[in-house]
């Protein structure tokens, strides 16, 4: 009992660890340790930072929403989605239509927009799903670029110009109105969504991703459905998208389908491969790069995204797992 | 106009926009026929081809004019400089991923594509550029429909490319090797093929066809700009799928058809020219559900 490391020791609360170094190592109450300073340190945020940057670390939370989504089928799955964007617009404009031109509730169009996403990707995946995986990236690219030009077409959506006026919304009487409250909403959302992809990935259907992910044919002959799986993956993926749509439409008060774009798209896979796919702190530093890149290096105008795309490509040359990839066992 | 003369304007707007998709498409397809990777970049290599084309053109149109004298060594220059510039990008992105797993692969394809089209819209502040030249508006007149001698010789320039393609692909050693490697790499450097200098030679014949129809855009419709090649690199993806991929002469048919469907869909009461690329994408994603293969591609038993 002299070295506590070589010990197995299955005591959570470390009262045989006499602190030092050895407490450190425990993962679990470390880890605790580490989500609770930095949930922490988010909580506090506003008291310091004026609004320029509450607005940056609102559109973080905000990405961190979509990219775990996304993260769900790219990174869980395995399989490459190049129109995530369609599922953000399909919440923002049931919001949007719900509100500003049915008078519906904001918080009842969050049911609504959960239902809609999800039959968004229930009609894009089922067919799809049986494709190989460099068809299915054009499929997807191709529903993408569908739902926008659906979206500038029709009269309902507002056309090109989009929607404006979309009421934001009341709780218990109080209005969310401030960039302050946007970002709580937001951070809630994210933890939310942390949450959701953490008990996703160690739960059943999570250990199913991962196998279809490494061999499909081993995890067929083991009893998964394949194509189920997947499904499931691409209707849950849908919902984290449509759910950011729906807060997005709320904070925004407008939507255009120009936001919608493939770029948009590309950008949201690109948070997730940029921190690691299928690993939630690798995703969020990807979502955290993909906000502050552009914000740090401001000065650099329209030269940015050219600097952006080159990192991603040097990234995906020297490190094609990301920055912080997933453990392989 | 009667509906005889629509469908016939309609017929001539169809073939000019499907023989640009098929030479699109022919990039696609030779690429992915012989090493199975899907070039995302190949519809902002049709870009640069145009950009391309443009420098050279305004140095060029000093000396000889941006006649047709003019636009043909632009076009031979351009191809050679984008031929060139495709066979980088593949020694620089594409040798070191192909032992990578698809989705890396996919996505490394993806950044190319970001980094060619961002810089491009970094060297022209996302404006469009006017492609200059003295071509003029003559032409004839078959029937009520007009055609312009630009049109004709467009059209005529890219069904002699696929020409000569499909001459090189058939009759030549070259061509055979190609054709080999797609079947079996590894028999291929066995037989003692140099393998990498066939697949490099491959990328330089399909980005080269895709300058060469960056250019005739160019010329044909009278702007470039620097996300041109998106909205054609998807659809000229399109084409190849509907000729089944892999297949040259079914990228070729699959490209006119396309353009076909989409000039005399845009025909069809209640679908104008808004939906167009509605009705593309969505004969796309009929096509990959139902019959994956194409019209002449090859049936293959591969895991899904």
């Amino acid at each position: 009992m002299v070295n506590p490391i070589n010990t197995p020791s299955t005591d959570i609360s470390g009262q045989d660890n006499p602190g030092g170094l050895s407490g450190w190592l425990q993962p679990q109450k470390n880890r605790m340790f580490i989500l609770m300073t930095l949930a922490a340190i988010a909580m506090f945020i506003p008291l310091v930072s004026n609004n320029y940057g509450l607005e940056i670390m609102t559109n973080v939370w905000f990405y961190v929403v979509l990219c775990l989504g996304l993260n769900i089928v790219v990174g869980y799955a395995g399989l490459l989605d190049l129109g995530y964007a369609a599922f953000f617009a399909v919440g923002a404009y049931t919001t949007g239509i719900l509100t500003s031109q049915f008078g519906v509730n904001f918080w009842l169009t969050i049911p609504v927009a959960v239902c809609v996403s999800a039959c968004a990707g229930f009609i894009i995946g089922g067919p799809t799903l049986r494709l190989r995986s460099d068809y299915l990236a054009i499929v997807t690219l191709g529903f993408g670029e569908i739902v926008r030009l659906i979206a500038r077409n029709l009269e309902i959506t507002g056309g090109a110009s989009g929607l404006i006026g979309i009421e934001r919304p009341t709780i218990f009487g109080f209005q969310l109105s401030q960039i302050v409250h946007f970002y709580y909403v937001f951070l809630i959302l994210a933890i939310l969504a942390c949450f959701v992809s953490y008990r996703l990935q160690h739960s059943r259907l999570g250990r199913a991703w991962q196998y279809v992910r490494e061999d499909e044919d081993a995890a067929e002959a083991m009893g998964i459905n394949r194509v189920a799986v997947k499904l499931y993956a691409y209707v849950i993926g849908a919902i984290f998208g449509g759910v950011a749509g729906c807060f997005f439409a709320a904070k925004m008060t407008a939507i255009s389908p120009e936001t919608f774009m493939f770029q948009q798209s590309v950008l949201i896979l690109l948070g997730v491969v940029l921190g690691g796919m299928g690993k939630i702190p690798g995703v969020i530093i990807g979502a955290f790069a993909l906000v502050l890149f552009p914000e740090v290096f401001r000065d650099l105008g329209s030269m940015r995204m050219l600097v952006f795309a080159i990192v991603m490509l040097i990234i995906m040359l020297y490190r094609p797992e990301g920055i912080w990839p997933a453990k392989k066992s | 106009m009667s509906i005889q003369d629509i469908l016939l304007q309609q017929l001539a707007n169809g073939l000019i926009l499907g023989s640009f998709y098929a030479l699109v498409a022919l990039g696609y397809t030779m690429v992915y026929g012989i090493i199975k990777l899907l070039n995302f970049a190949h519809g902002d290599l049709y870009m640069l081809g145009s950009f391309v084309g443009f420098i050279i053109l305004s140095f060029l149109s000093d000396y000889i004019g941006s006649g047709w004298a003019g636009i043909l060594c632009t076009m031979v220059l351009s191809m050679i400089v984008v031929g060139f510039l495709g066979v980088l990008i593949q020694r620089i992105a594409y040798v070191p991923m192909l032992s990578a797993p698809r989705l890396s692969i996919l996505i490394t394809a993806l950044a190319v594509s970001m980094v060619l089209y961002n810089t491009v819209m970094a060297f022209t502040d996302g404006q469009y550029l006017a492609f200059k030249t003295d071509l003029g508006f003559e032409g004839i007149e078959l029937g009520n429909v007009f055609v312009t001698y630009t049109q004709l010789i467009l059209v005529g320039a890219s069904i002699s490319l696929m020409i000569v393609l499909q001459l090189f692909v058939h009759k030549t050693l070259y061509g055979k090797a190609m054709r080999a490697i797609a079947i079996d790499q590894d028999a291929c450097r066995l037989m003692g093929i140099n393998v990498n200098k066939i697949i490099a030679l491959t990328f330089f014949i399909g980005t080269s066809l895709a300058a060469a129809a960056g250019i005739m855009a160019g010329t044909y419709y009278g702007s470039i700009h620097f996300f041109m090649g998106f909205v054609i690199g998807l659809k000229a993806f399109t084409a190849a799928v509907i000729g089944g991929i892999g297949s040259i002469p079914g990228a070729m048919l699959g490209g006119l058809l396309l353009g076909l469907l989409e000039s005399f869909g845009t025909q069809i009461p209640f679908i104008g020219t808004e939906w167009k690329d509605v009705f593309s994408f969505g004969i796309l994603i009929l096509l990959l559900v139902f019959k994956p293969t194409g019209i002449l591609g090859k049936t293959e038993i591969e895991r899904m």
